[in-house]
């Protein structure tokens, strides 16, 4: 036997030993998380909206990432997944059909299944643009409809719901944050092993060819299409499943789970944790959903950071955080950390100041442009600041360009450090 | 028997340009079959033709005897036959193991299954290691394919046609570019893989045509102007006005 298939085996059944360690440890995490809140249900509640979003977020990137798929539209599989989610649980309640409530999610992810296929049967046709496009059309569509079919939507108040009154099982009504927290947390640990699984499947790996080179994977006996279809429906029913998690948690469903914003988070998640890891998305909907918690407390315009902080990643962390994490990984190995560490907290300074220039300008706007007449002292960074002089202004351009023009003299020396402890790393971890 | 490719008054026109105008070829089962002509000549587009990347404007084309006019190119894979390009066509992002493993799944039938794992699933592994080691590709199986060197991407092009086992070959130029030794290389492996096959190839360097083919066609202008053993190719005078006796002249 040769020796790359020795090789080969050696890899595989050290692969298999630290994927399965990985496993029990997500598994333990999940778990134990609650001990750690003090049984805090903010806390709770803010891990449940992770959960839910690392499932909509790897479901995303198994278009974009392994799939090279840009859907602007997501949001209908996870919507539609809701609000059936949400119907589904008032026939549990009226006892028209019998399901226990911790279940529901595979009523989510059917629908998000039916509806991946018969969309996916002609908006994969091709991929780029045009895939693009027809999500996004589909996505607006879907979003109007829910103001017109009141009655299935239930308008602007959206469709509500009582997750407690399922058949209980085991004593467990999810009554609790608690309670919901497990349910999540179980739902996410199935999904995100099953998503982890299909990318190691063939059709899984063709995903990946596909997107590389469609024409040649048809020379190779896989209809371009179909690979495409496959992933899409997957993609919907993970969404879907997501969504009817959503249902659960909220016990509201509304239009807004149908709208643009929605469709735009995984996007945003995916792009920020990095499209081409399997754990990107993970990162990315851990860092969002904390982001715009924290953000959401202070201030109004959260959007608009996250909005900055996105167009930033794609700018200048095209790999997103995880590949930020992964580019250190061998200096980490080779304890070289401590080399590179001093030439970035000197250019920490500057990017400070640019976010504070960034910060301080839209804050100030923002209340200048909102606040009623004759008060116009705002709160900011725990001072006062005079929003109706100039100099708020002044001063925050200044170290917005101030900070610019510093890290873009330092970003060279930078570069050049990271990449000499980079090599040294590689060089010495060889010896 | 039945021909491995029969080709019927096969045209194909782009717009109003007739680039093939009317092939008439049967290729027999087994056979190593080159197809020579000058450059411009019609060539990649009757490969084109046959594996189902174009649709022809008019005539059929047949495989086994089974008609395959017009199928798209994965129909064409599955019934038997497998091609390679003139212009290097890679899974860039993958890496050498992966692309060959790609050419290997659907005829070992695991086809769109998303119920088998690739990597612990040793009878796709074996096979694509067959592979590597067939095209002396070993050392590089973990290199993403984009970072071969060109040779290289060449020898990968040609694993990733037979690494199915299709029965039909078709080489779009296999050595084009390569050095004497690294041709050289590839010709022995050209002739290894085609062994108990039917091999179609298109290639400009008539020393390998000429040590290798059983049969030659010779192509000018979107028709075939000769089929026939290299020896009687040599000799025959419409080929050597058309083609041969110009070919220096071409090269200049
Ligand atoms: N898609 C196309 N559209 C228009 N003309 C084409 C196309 N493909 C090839 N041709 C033309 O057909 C002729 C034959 O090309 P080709 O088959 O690549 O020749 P060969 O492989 O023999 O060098 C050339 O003149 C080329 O410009
Ligand atoms: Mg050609």
């Amino acid at each position: 036997m040769s020796t790359l298939t020795d090789m080969r085996r050696d890899m595989n059944a050290r692969m298999f030993k630290q994927q399965r360690n990985m496993w029990i440890a997500v598994a333990l995490v999940l778990g134990c998380l609650p001990l750690f809140y003090g049984g805090s249900d903010f806390a709770l509640t803010v891990s449940i909206q992770i959960g839910m979003m690392i499932i909509f977020s790897l479901a995303y990137n198994m278009l974009l990432g392994q799939g090279g798929m840009l859907s602007f539209g997501m949001a209908v599989y996870f919507g539609m997944g809701g609000f059936l989610s949400m119907h589904f649980m008032n026939m549990i309640e009226a006892d028209t059909v019998w399901l226990p409530m911790a279940l529901l999610p595979v009523v989510g992810a059917f629908i998000g299944l039916v509806l991946g296929l018969i969309i996916g049967s002609f908006s994969t046709r091709k991929a780029g643009t045009i895939f693009a496009m027809i999500s996004l059309g589909i996505g607006e569509l879907v979003a109007a409809s829910s103001l017109i079919f009141v009655k299935f939507f239930g308008g602007e108040e959206g469709v509500t719901g009582d997750r407690t009154m399922g058949p209980e099982m085991f004593g467990v009504d999810f009554a609790s944050e608690l309670e919901v927290y497990y349910l999540v947390a179980a739902w996410v640990f199935i999904a995100t092993l099953l998503m982890f699984l299909f990318s190691r499947t063939p059709v899984g790996r063709m995903a990946n060819a596909v997107r590389d080179n469609p024409e040649r994977a048809e020379f190779v006996g896989y209809s371009q299409r179909f690979v495409r279809l496959i992933s899409f429906a997957g993609a919907g029913l993970f969404s879907g499943l997501a969504g009817s998690l959503f249902a659960i948690t909220y016990e509201i469903v509304t239009e807004e789970t149908l709208n643009a914003v929605t469709s735009g988070a995984p996007l945003i998640m995916v792009m920020i944790g990095g499209a081409g890891y399997f754990i990107g998305p993970i990162i990315g909907a851990i860092f969002y959903t904390l982001l715009s918690t924290v953000l959401s407390n202070y201030t109004e315009i959260w959007l608009m950071y996250v909005g900055i902080i996105f167009v930033l990643t794609i700018m200048y962390l095209p790999a997103g955080l995880t590949g930020l994490l992964l580019m250190h990984n061998p200096i980490i190995k080779a304890k070289k950390l401590k080399r590179i560490l001093p030439v970035y907290g000197k250019i920490a300074l500057p990017v400070i100041g640019i976010f504070l220039g960034i910060v301080g300008l839209l804050e100030v706007g923002h209340y200048a442009h909102n606040a009623s007449a004759g008060d116009m002292t705002m709160s900011l960074f725990f001072v006062s600041v005079d929003t109706s002089s100039y100099l708020p202004w002044i001063f925050f351009t200044g170290i917005l360009v101030g900070g610019f023009m510093l890290a873009k003299k330092q970003a060279p020396s930078v570069a050049e450090t990271y990449e000499e402890v980079h090599k040294e790393a590689l060089g010495g971890g060889d010896k | 028997m039945t021909s491995a490719i029969h080709l019927v008054d096969l045209q194909k026109s782009f717009g109003q340009t007739a680039i093939i105008r009317g092939i008439n070829l049967e290729i027999k089962k087994g056979e190593r079959h080159a197809i020579i002509g000058p450059n411009g000549a019609g060539k990649s587009t009757l490969f084109h033709l046959i594996s189902g990347k174009y649709e022809p404007t008019a005539g059929s084309v047949k495989l086994h005897g089974n008609e395959i006019t017009g199928l798209p190119p994965y129909e064409i894979y599955r019934k038997g036959l497998s091609r390679s390009f003139q212009v290097t066509n890679i899974f860039h992002r993958m890496t050498v193991y992966e692309n060959v493993r790609c050419g290997i799944m659907w005829n070992m039938g695991y086809k769109y299954s998303f119920w088998n794992r690739v990597d612990t699933t040793e009878e796709i592994n074996l096979k694509t290691e067959a592979v590597l080691e067939e095209i002396g590709m070993v050392e590089r199986a973990m290199t993403p394919a984009g970072l071969l060197t060109y040779a290289e991407q060449r020898a990968l092009e040609i694993g990733i046609t037979i690494a199915g086992g299709a029965d039909v070959i078709m080489l779009d130029e296999p050595t084009a570019g390569m050095s004497h030794s690294e041709t050289e290389q590839a010709v022995a492996l050209i002739r290894k893989i085609s062994e108990n096959k039917t091999l179609v190839m298109v290639e400009h360097d008539m020393g390998v045509v000429f040590g290798l083919a059983d049969r030659i066609s010779v192509l000018v202008y979107g028709e075939i102007i000769a089929t026939d053993t290299p020896d009687r190719i040599k000799e025959n005078e419409a080929v050597q006005e058309a083609y041969l006796g110009t070919e220096h002249d071409d090269d200049a």
